[in-house]
């Protein structure tokens, strides 16, 4: 959960980016990185492992400003896609207050997508949260590649392979040229800000 | 589990009392309280210390859940207290609680074993402050 400072009234926010191994999750970072590089007062942390996969985690600490007289700090975690990581990404995963999921929109990595959807809401279930209820937007990556003749999934496939129930906002996106990217983390900013709108509220009548 | 703190004004500057007395009063470099989830609680350091506070968080957070599940391969439940030594700075992390964690940056003009003491002298005045 968000953690509330009223003596520095500071609110630090967790948003993660989850989703299938090279999926795009660190692009998204990256690129938000170098996009943002003013407004960042610190360097993006990454863990990764000899092949420049994620291992752990990335992490970028991002100041969007003021609501209701808080300062809201932004930290954005990915978790690693790969399957093996699970403990890993269920670690990440503690006290997240919202989720992008990246998924791969190529047409071969359809059921990835799908797995690893299964993998968040059973990683969240085991901290006692519902992918219903925890502000989340989905990302269909890698649009790019159909002009490079490479099958991609439709919209309307990914849709309904991923959204049909939980129909949270969703955003075509190539992270490599920066296509969405940013429309992408305004919208998990303002609803996970909103949804925390209420306690600040409270909070601030104290 | 997952878990959320809602700490007062006047908790907070309770905790930075006790730090301030029993840390950074015998030379500590950096003291942070932080949650498992890696969020910063309290943040103090000497005045010559500029050290990026919230990247440490993420890490130390994420160190510490590694160790917690090396720890239940091995049967234990954690290893609650971790040292990693350095070249003139090291880092010690100990649990309070159930879901937070001090992490204290200082050099060697601090010896470890007090600073243990110290660190358990904060423990009990933090565990306590929480209980009531």
């Amino acid at each position: 959960m968000a953690l509330i400072n009223p003596k520095k009234r500071e609110v630090q926010v967790k948003i993660v980016y989850y989703g299938p191994g090279r999926g795009g999750k660190t692009t998204n970072l990256e690129y938000v990185n170098e996009k943002f590089r003013s407004r960042i007062h610190s360097e993006m942390v990454t863990v990764k492992t000899y092949d420049d996969r994620t291992l752990f985690f990335d992490f970028l600490p991002f100041d969007i400003g003021m609501v209701k007289g808080y300062t809201i700090k932004v930290q954005f975690y990915t978790v690693p896609g790969q399957v093996k990581y699970n403990a890993t990404r269920k670690l990440v995963l503690r006290g997240v207050d919202g989720i992008v999921f990246v998924a791969d929109s190529m047409t071969l990595r359809q059921d990835m997508n799908i797995q690893s959807l299964a993998n968040l809401k059973e990683n969240l279930a085991a901290f006692h949260k519902n992918i219903e209820e925890i502000p989340l937007v989905f990302q269909y990556n890698k649009r790019d590649l159909e002009k490079e003749g490479i099958p991609i999934l439709p919209v309307d496939v990914l849709e309904k392979d991923l959204n049909a129930q939980l129909k949270a906002p969703s955003y075509t996106a190539s992270a490599i040229s920066g296509d969405n990217v940013v429309v992408t983390m305004k919208r998990i900013i303002s609803m996970t800000v909103m949804s925390l709108r209420e306690k600040l509220e409270l909070e601030g009548s104290v | 589990m997952d878990f959320s703190f809602d700490f007062s004004k006047k908790q907070l500057e309770f905790i930075e009392d006790v730090l301030t007395e029993e840390l950074l009063s015998i030379g500590v470099q950096l003291v942070v309280l932080i949650d498992l989830a890696g969020n910063v609680i309290v943040n103090l350091d000497n005045g010559r210390c500029h050290h990026d506070v919230y990247s440490l968080a993420a890490l130390a957070a994420a160190n510490f859940g590694a160790v917690s599940a090396m720890a239940n391969i091995i049967g234990e439940e954690e290893f609650s207290l971790l040292f990693h030594k350095g070249e003139t700075d090291s880092i010690h992390f100990s649990k309070i609680g159930d879901n937070m964690l001090l992490l204290t940056i200082f050099g060697k003009d601090v010896s470890l074993g007090f600073l243990r003491l110290k660190d358990h002298e904060v423990n009990e005045r933090i565990q306590s402050l929480l209980e009531k």
